[in-house]
């Protein structure tokens, strides 16, 4: 990001960048940068508050009154609240005959479609397989965490962005299910803690990582610290 | 897992270098054309999706709202922009900008990169050069750059 900014003021525009990882946007120095400590992944830093988010912006077209490169850091800092949990039922069993988790993606599919229409379908199932099609995914998981080799178990397209559907369905779920916006990674400690999908997803990094194959098949599978 | 376990895991990446810092005086903000450039490698469904280590950009209309996460990588909540695309992409703030004159006018159109590249080299002399071209012949004066 901050170094498209260097790009960009060569060829005459110029840029005001923000950054939530300080050493990034600092040791990049853009021409204008504003540092604001928030999550990853929340760079206006809260969801659904358009005054915190114009404080943001004002603050960083503030930026562009300096006569010379500057870095500022935003006075306001959010942090990941690690105690907040999602109360997000998770389905109970309805399908005997079918693995835990597929039931149990199965079981929030009304939830997920009800997140979509209100919010869009901006993260979930759809970059390879679609919610239809997600229930397969998993069961392809389920193989690979079982000791299948990930080539043989029929994942339908690169494991990671199969990882990224089954998340993305899941916490377009969640917040579905939510009666509020979620403070960052929570839907994802949900998710990976709570559900009997997540503990296959981890399950199946844990078995690629062991048998071996190449860190960047099995790594981008979960986040990382996982 | 928390943020801070995700930052402390990024901590140490190198950051490219700049030998000088290019420096452009924008146009009073009120009578500047505004754009976003995001590296959160959002598109259109009806957009090619954006392939591992893709250094290309996508165009994003500011009159659809129909944008969608295509990122690799994991390692960032998706749920802010889940509930609000404003929290990566803040067009209806700089719309709202706009109707009180405080930017002159926000873009018609902007772009989108894909972050968490390692190899910056395509970027620094490929398809940033072509990004700001665009966005030159846009009518752009400043770019807001938002990561995730």
């Amino acid at each position: 990001m901050c170094t498209l900014a260097h790009v960009f003021e060569a060829a005459g525009l110029a840029t005001v960048a923000l950054g939530s990882q300080r050493n990034q946007i600092a040791g990049t120095a853009p021409p204008r940068g504003l540092w604001c400590d928030f999550p990853l992944g929340r760079p206006l830093g809260r969801p659904g508050d358009p005054e915190f988010q114009h404080r943001v912006l004002d603050r960083a077209l503030s930026l562009l009154e300096a006569d010379g490169p500057v870095f500022e850091e935003f006075g306001e800092s959010i942090t990941d609240d690690v105690t907040e949990v999602l109360a997000c039922p998770v389905p109970a069993r309805h399908d005997a005959g079918a693995h835990p988790a597929v039931d149990e993606a199965r079981g929030l599919r009304q939830a997920y479609d009800r997140a979509v229409e209100r919010f869009g379908n901006r993260i979930g199932a759809g970059r390879v397989v679609d919610a239809d099609q997600l229930p397969g995914a998993i069961e392809a998981f389920v193989r690979v965490a079982e000791g299948t080799p990930w080539k043989e178990a029929g994942i339908p397209g690169i494991p990671a962005r199969v990882a990224q559907d089954i998340r993305g369905y899941y916490e377009t779920a969640a917040i579905g299910l939510a009666d509020h916006a979620p403070g960052a990674w929570v839907g994802t400690r949900w998710f990976y803690d709570e559900t009997r999908t997540g503990a296959v997803m981890l399950a199946a990094r844990a078995a690629m990582r062991d048998a071996g194959e190449k860190h960047n098949v099995w790594f981008y599978l979960t986040p990382g610290d996982r | 897992m928390t943020d801070k376990h995700v930052k402390a895991m990024t901590a140490d990446i190198e950051t490219p270098t700049f030998e000088t810092t290019a420096f452009t005086t924008p146009p009073p903000l009120e009578e500047a054309t505004v754009a976003i450039v995001t590296s959160a490698s959002l598109h259109h469904p009806d957009d090619d999706d954006f392939a591992p280590a893709d250094t290309g950009f996508r165009v994003l209309d500011a009159e659809r709202r129909d944008y969608v996460l295509g990122h690799w990588s994991p390692n960032f909540d998706t749920t802010g922009f889940a509930i609000d695309l404003n929290t990566v992409f803040p067009i209806d703030r700089l719309d709202e900008l706009a109707a009180k004159g405080v930017i002159g006018k926000v873009a018609d159109r902007h772009l989108s990169y894909a972050g968490n590249q390692f190899d910056l080299s395509a970027i620094r002399m490929d398809s940033g050069p072509a990004g700001a071209r665009w966005l030159k012949e846009q009518g752009v004066d400043v770019v807001l750059l938002t990561p995730v």
